[in-house]
């Protein structure tokens, strides 16, 4: 009963008017692209403002005109204030980590790709899905209302630690309604994403074309279903987080505020609360978001890499079963964050063991994918240059995470540029990869125009380097011990180090202009691009069995039918060396 | 262009291991007792971790260099052993890794965390706040004064909140914006957090801890050698945390005694 009624819910009319078909639509693939231009948005003024602070990091009183357009208060002058600098660090994690690193990867290519690679006509609840988008567009535009306040954005960095953040103005600038507005933004998103990823599971569960077996899904379903589940779990902790801060700052509640605190000079009017409380809470929430951020990515890049080798992976249900245990264990090691915070020293130990364990299935799955590689014939095409480099920088954002994962070392490593590096490199690198290569992958499929190949490629050479230059340092800058957070460097201890500082600024400022190059070739190829065919990388899954761009309903009416597992490369097909999903040619031999 | 990713990816990866395997960053020299167990875990990481480095990127430049662009046509093949080996690899090495690092570590761990300071350890409390360090020595009753939360008053330099006028234990209390220590006696630092979270940071001395507010925390060292050394906040404390410091001074026996007079006939 429950699949008719499904079945029955995702059903819906042509768009006809112009609101229907571009602002409030009820097509994934429009959602999808709603999603991708918030994460693009996002992603540019996230990276400016990192411009910003690595400019202020190594050129501390130096103007930048037209700055104190964005706030008089903030940037007097053109020179960032130490405060502001906090603003700014603020805004950029928060920007970064939900608004690009989940809405990218997950909620823009899942929304998009999931219903057709596995033959659904849409989401399983079309209106969740417009209001799951428009419910995080409100979440965005309050966070950056922040900047336009007088009291100007918070200054409690992107994990908002109680009671800095629960006290209101007392606290400092921008922590009056700027981190008010923070909070609000930050539930909005939680709503937005529980809707989504509510829509993601009911649709991989229901709504499968007929032979569409579990197994027979491609991996980057897989990865978003398994995104989608945590997501679900992660998401409904820190929404009433949030409702919580909220409440102890406007009605007076002291969840995560004890007694006498002076803030200010000023006796704060709380008491029985725990700054802890509010560790856990956003920690097991956090470090699945981790895995939020880098789950579809590693689905995506299986996908795209297996395209581009013309043979499977050794194995797709190791990856698959190494995802859903990556997922399982990232509920179990929030208190790796939490070392050095007073928790019992006793619990760190026992924060550690699962953290180090992760290890385990994500060296199978990159072992997998470098097994994999031998013996194939990788196709080089700027969407397989960044799967490659995906592995690179899992790998080298991975490794750091053995030093983190134990309390030992991380009472010398916690809140240095360590830490810094690490995630940068795993959780954003490595995911953004993840989206450069899904980008130029399905670009053809979502416009009908081939992105440019030659700006493609040069765009990867430039972020690769790029990236290795800004963010290897931060590793190295940890380990001599460099706090994270200081917005300059008052002590004699950091001067041998600040040519440091000035290579990873320059660095950056340069990956950063490179993305210009990719920027340009949306832009240039959407409208200039060659025609894509129907097939371009000769891929096998379902959504290659549709027009590009695909019609409204995906299928055009008919319901397709599978017969194949999604990777038939390798062999002697009636189009060539595959064999696709949706043919109702016989398997090859010995598959 | 894939031997040219491999090429890009060997030096890549020479590149990023080369001032590593120079030693050209590493911590200020360790002046603890327990820091040297995790200076020994610290670099068995990064051995274990810069074999994982090294080894997966070079694999995966060899690969792309032998198995990218090859002539239309060209046989595939899978590795010898598949995904098995690949798995057992994982399980094996790594499992083995991460299981020497794990109990290894502890060790480490329970230098710091689980031995209880020594009964004739010196005590010292530590109060953090917005944005500045503040240490108090109990003078010669040996007993700190209790905190007032509601009589701290820094412009009359009341930074703990005593009660001196009521409290004859806060009479004799000594405070002070450094941290002096003795060498080679074991400390036992008292946290307190006055405002919002902080954090106490020694390089040398292998030591950080969270303050947290409303939680009665605390640490235990030894520091071997004389010297001036930096403490800084590295908990996000709001718009002056950058410029939250204060200094550890390591004295000999016999010049913590006169500073600690000196400092008694301040008050």
């Amino acid at each position: 009963m429950q699949e008719v009624s499904a079945q029955q819910a995702h059903v819906h009319a042509p768009p006809e008017t112009f609101l229907r078909k571009y602002v409030f639509s009820l097509d994934h693939k429009v959602i999808a692209k709603q999603y991708y231009g918030l994460g693009l948005l996002a992603v540019c003024i996230g990276m400016a403002l990192s411009w910003l602070m690595r400019f202020h990091l190594v050129w501390p009183n130096a103007h930048i005109p037209g700055l104190e357009l964005l706030s008089k208060a903030g940037a007097p002058g053109g020179v960032i204030t130490p405060e502001y600098y906090l603003s700014l660090l603020t805004m950029h994690g928060t920007l970064m980590v939900f608004f690009v690193l989940t809405n990218a990867p997950f909620a823009a290519f899942g929304n998009y790709f999931l219903p057709i690679q596995i033959g659904a006509e849409d989401m399983a609840f079309p209106r969740f899905n417009m209001m799951s988008f428009w419910v995080t567009f409100a979440g965005f535009i309050v966070l950056i209302l922040a900047f336009f306040i007088p009291d100007g954005p918070p200054i409690a960095g992107w994990t908002s630690y109680a009671p800095l953040s629960a006290v209101g103005k007392d606290a400092g600038p921008g922590m009056a309604w700027g981190m008010n507005l923070w909070g609000i933004s930050i539930a909005l998103f939680c709503i937005g994403s529980l809707l989504g990823s509510l829509n993601f599971i009911a649709t991989t569960l229901d709504l499968r074309a007929k032979g569409m077996t579990l197994m027979r899904m491609p991996i980057c379903t897989w990865a978003w279903f398994i995104t989608a589940c945590i997501a679900l779990l992660a998401f409904a902790v820190l929404l009433p987080a949030c409702i919580l801060l909220i409440l102890d700052r406007l009605a007076g509640t002291s969840f995560f505020v004890p007694s006498g605190l002076v803030i200010s000079d000023r006796l704060q009017p709380h008491s029985g609360g725990s700054p802890l409380l509010w560790q856990h809470l956003f920690w097991f929430f956090g470090h699945p978001e981790v895995y939020i951020a880098i789950l579809p990515s590693m689905g995506i890049v299986s996908h795209i890499l297996i395209n581009s080798m013309r043979k499977p992976l050794l194995s797709a249900r190791v990856i698959i079963y190494s995802m859903m245990s990556i997922g399982f264990l990232s509920y179990m090691v929030w208190g790796h964050h939490m070392f050095v915070s007073g928790m019992n020293p006793f619990s760190s130990l026992m924060f550690s063991f699962p953290t180090l364990t992760i290890t385990i299935p994500a060296t199978i799955m990159t072992l997998v994918w470098l097994g994999s590689l031998y013996g194939s014939n990788l196709r080089i095409t700027s969407a397989s240059l960044f799967a490659i480099g995906f592995i690179s920088m899992f790998v080298s954002g991975g490794v750091s995470g053995f030093f983190l994962a134990q309390p030992s070392i991380d009472i010398v490593l916690h809140a240095t540029y360590f830490v810094v590096g690490h995630f940068h490199m795993v959780m954003g690198v490595a995911s953004i990869f993840g989206v450069f290569a899904a980008t130029y992958f399905w670009f053809s499929k979502i416009t009908g125009r081939m992105m440019n190949e030659t700006l493609g490629k040069l765009h990867f050479w430039l972020t690769f380097i790029g990236t290795y230059c800004i963010f290897m340092p931060f590793h190295y800058l940890g380990l001599v011990g460099n706090v994270r957070r200081y917005s300059s460097f008052v002590d004699d201890f950091m001067a041998p180090w600040l040519g440091w500082h000035k290579f990873i600024t320059i660095s950056a400022f340069v990956t950063g202009g490179a993305q210009l190059i990719f920027i340009f070739n949306l832009i240039y190829s959407r409208f200039k691009g060659a025609p894509a065919s129907e097939n371009p990388w000769e891929a096998t899954s379902l959504e290659w069995s549709v027009p590009s761009p695909p019609p409204w309903n995906n299928f055009g009416g008919k319901h397709p039918v599978v017969y194949h597992d999604p990777y038939q490369y390798g062999v002697n097909g009636a189009k060539g060396d595959y064999i696709m999903q949706d043919s109702p040619e016989p398997d090859p031999v010995g598959s | 262009m894939g031997k040219l990713f491999a090429v890009i990816l060997v030096i890549i990866a020479l590149a990023s291991a080369y001032p590593i395997a120079t030693h050209v960053f590493v911590l200020p020299e360790d002046i603890s007792t327990h820091g040297h167990a995790i200076d020994d875990q610290l670099s068995d990481t990064m051995a274990e971790a810069g074999f994982s480095f090294l080894g997966a990127q070079l694999v995966l430049a060899f690969f792309v260099w032998k198995f990218a662009e090859r002539k239309a046509g060209a046989k595939l093949s899978n590795i010898p052993g598949g995904a098995k080996l690949m798995v057992a690899i994982a399980f094996i090495i790594v499992g083995a890794e991460v299981f020497a690092l794990g109990v290894l570590g502890q060790k480490a761990w329970a230098n710091v965390y689980f031995t209880p300071p020594r009964a004739d350890a010196l005590q010292i409390q530590a109060q953090a706040g917005q944005f500045a360090f503040y240490f108090r020595y109990p003078g010669a009753d040996g007993k700190f004064g209790a905190i007032h939360p509601d009589k701290i008053d820094e412009g009359n330099q009341n930074y703990f909140g005593l009660d001196p006028a009521n409290d004859v234990e806060s009479r004799d209390d000594i405070v002070t914006g450094e941290l002096a220590i003795p060498v080679d006696r074991e400390i036992h630092l008292l946290m307190h957090a006055k405002d919002v979270g902080h954090s106490f940071y020694v390089r040398e001395l292998r030591i950080q801890q969270d303050f947290v507010p409303g939680l009665d925390l605390s640490v235990h060292f030894t520091a071997t050698k004389i010297g001036k050394y930096e403490i800084v906040c590295t908990q996000l404390c709001g718009l002056g945390h950058y410029n939250m410091k204060a200094y550890l001074n390591v004295m000999s026996q016999d010049d913590f005694e006169k500073w600690l007079k000196q400092k008694a006939s301040e008050q």
